[in-house]
């Protein structure tokens, strides 16, 4: 997370690792970082313990074999449960660092460039604000036959974008007209060398905050796109797909709908309590 | 949600009024409304150039609808070329559609060779009424849970009432959805039916019963996030100084919370409801689907599957609008209620 929103070189105070641990002290900044890392450790760990292959018939169709019973084409929901978190973890953390990398970038340019630039910027980005991020995810796969994995990270990506430049520009308003920027431009410094070693090391709290944010909205829109039908591998278990494929059996089976549904609201709710506990340290610090 | 957040999620209608001219009154009313709705046109079109990009230039849609047969069925491909116009130079494809679109009549869809708007206006109908029930039943009821969190403000039924929101906040509409089929309509109650069932000719209000898990997980969604923010606006208001004047002089809490906080933070609570509206345009799309409601949503994901290029450029175009539409009428509404920018406008 440090190295996306805080790349400065070392001469800076090192603001990032004051924050962290400044949120450690938050309640719910650790409870949600550890139900973070438990479901990330399952996502990554899981299918080696997997107890069947990940698309092995195990027996008949929304059967009670196994611990969760079987889904629609037999295969055992534990083990689809413990293969299918990849997608949708590796999807949304690449597609969410791609997001606050570009709106930081826009925001921060229009603030920084101010007046004309500054316009222009901010009525584009109000343009790709008025499509709900997954109209615009939509909109692209109706003229693509199967997604790959870089288009969705794209899409994740660039759907964030014009949302964390708004906040970007926001915050980086109040710091370009601070004494030590003018001093930085005073002194001679190149304009990409101010923003980089004075305008964004100042910006982390929020910006780290929004980052949790966009993850947790990432983790919905992937799952949701995956519960549409649209994903890079339609015979990969898949939590957000496994809605979909599994939903007719509801009334009998519903641990093959439910099981997944609760690992990605664990997931989201461990991601959201994160960038709230920052959020909370992000406020402290401007107040 | 944080005062930091509010700030720069919440656009200041101040930061939209022209600068001060030399007219009074009406004048200079009437320049800003001019301004304001200049813009709303140019974002739209605006909008109408990216649907257009996104769907006809990233892609191959022929190849995508055709699939495996591309390659062996020419007649086809030169069939659907010939209908989408693939000949033509992209701008020239892109004002005969603005053209249509302008003139009423969006083209015909791919996938059943009908015309677009004939589909499309009842889903458009249907949606609406689920986004408005969706809203009447979502603003009253966040404003009631933030005024008695307010009520018992950092005590432990504001901290309960608080964990509880934050929680729902990050859930995605789908996990709400299924989460309430799973309780009201399949596996614990049966009382709830879990999918909508409409004759062609009918509509889905017709058996209401049907449309309470849609709305109830649409407010479910939303709510968390509106209450969240105005019980931040709410506390700020409250921690100001004339709400701790209007309390010296011995006016009833009830009174000065209705009265003094309530109506301050109204206006703020607008703009949020506003960005919340177009959110809910948005989140449709996942709630038609889950619960089979026939509505936009339902149809751009059913046209999207298809890669009914025209038929998704329509319900595109729709659907931002809302965002578009909602966000004018909310900075007017900010701007008539709120004192100070009368007065920086009008004078």
């Amino acid at each position: 997370m440090s190295t996306e929103t805080a790349p400065p070189p070392p001469a800076v105070a090192p603001a990032e690792p004051s924050t962290f641990r400044k949120a450690l002290r938050q309640k719910r900044f650790t409870v949600g970082l550890t139900i973070t890392l438990l479901v990330v450790g399952f996502v990554i760990f899981a299918p080696y313990f997997a107890p069947y292959g990940e698309s092995e018939v195990v027996g008949p169709p929304y059967s009670k074999d196994g611990f969760l019973g079987t889904d629609y084409l037999g295969h055992d929901v534990l083990t689809r449960v413990m293969y299918g978190g990849k997608e949708i973890l590796i999807i949304a953390v690449f597609g969410t660092i791609l997001g606050m990398a570009l709106g930081t970038a826009i925001g921060v340019i229009a603030a920084y460039a101010g007046g004309w630039w500054d316009e222009v910027i901010m009525r584009f980005n109000d343009v790709v604000l008025a499509f709900p991020q997954i109209l615009l995810a939509l909109l692209v796969l109706t003229a693509i036959e199967q997604p790959s994995a870089w288009i969705l990270i794209l899409l994740v990506g660039v759907s964030h974008a014009p949302r964390v430049a708004r906040l970007a520009r926001g915050v980086a308003l109040g710091i370009v007209s601070r004494d030590f920027v003018i001093a930085a431009e005073a002194l001679g410094e190149k304009r990409s060398r101010v923003i980089l070693a004075e305008v964004l090391p100042n910006m982390n709290a929020p910006l780290l905050a929004e980052g949790g944010l966009r993850l947790t909205f990432s983790i919905g829109l992937v799952g949701s796109l995956g519960f549409l039908g649209f994903s890079t591998d339609l015979g990969a278990a898949n939590w957000g797909q496994m809605i979909q494929e599994n939903r007719l059996g509801l009334s009998t089976q519903p641990w093959a709908v439910l099981a997944p549904v609760l690992m990605i609201a664990i997931f989201c709710i461990g991601t959201n309590l994160m960038a709230d506990g920052i959020a909370q340290v992000a406020q402290r610090g401007e107040n | 949600m944080t005062d930091m957040e509010l700030a720069t999620l919440v656009p200041d209608p101040l930061e939209e009024v022209a600068p001060p001219r030399r007219q009074h009154g009406a004048a200079a009313w009437a320049v800003w409304l001019a301004r304001r709705l200049g813009l709303a046109l140019l974002t739209l079109w605006l909008v109408s150039v990216l649907v257009f990009l996104a769907t006809a230039a990233l892609g191959d849609p022929v190849r995508a609808i055709l699939g495996r047969d591309y390659n062996s069925n020419p007649g086809r491909v030169a069939q659907l070329e010939a209908q989408l116009n693939a000949d033509d130079s992209l701008v020239s494809r892109y004002f005969s559609w603005l053209g249509g679109l302008l003139s009423g009549d969006p083209g015909t869809s791919l996938a059943n060779q009908r015309p677009v708007w004939e589909q499309i206006s009842s889903s458009v109908v249907n949606s609406a009424v689920l986004v408005l029930l969706a809203a009447a039943v979502m603003i009253p009821l966040a404003f009631v849970v933030a005024m008695i969190s307010v009520h018992y403000r950092r005590r432990r039924p504001d901290t309960v009432i608080q964990t509880i929101l934050l929680a729902m906040a990050g859930l995605p509409e789908f996990v709400i959805g299924v989460l309430l089929i799973a309780l009201f309509a399949t596996t614990v109650f049966h009382v709830l039916p879990a999918v909508t069932i409409s004759s062609p000719n009918g509509h889905p209000w017709d058996n209401p019963k049907a449309m309470v898990l849609p709305t109830l997980t649409l407010v479910l969604w939303v709510a968390p996030y509106v209450s969240r923010i105005v019980r931040a606006s709410l506390l700020e208001v409250i921690d100001s100084d004339y709400v701790e004047l209007a309390r010296l002089k011995g006016i009833p809490e009830k009174v000065v919370m209705r009265k003094h906080a309530l109506l301050n933070a109204i206006v703020p609570g607008i703009q949020v409801i506003a960005l919340q509206l177009a959110f809910l345009a948005g989140g449709v799309v996942i709630v038609e689907t889950l619960f089979a409601y026939p509505g936009i949503g339902r149809l751009l994901v059913d046209s999207v599957r298809n890669h009914d290029v025209p038929m998704v450029q329509a319900l595109s175009m729709i659907i931002a609008s809302v965002y578009v539409v909602v966000n004018l009428v909310a900075d007017l509404l900010s701007i008539l209620l709120t004192p100070r920018a009368r007065t920086a406008i009008s004078s």
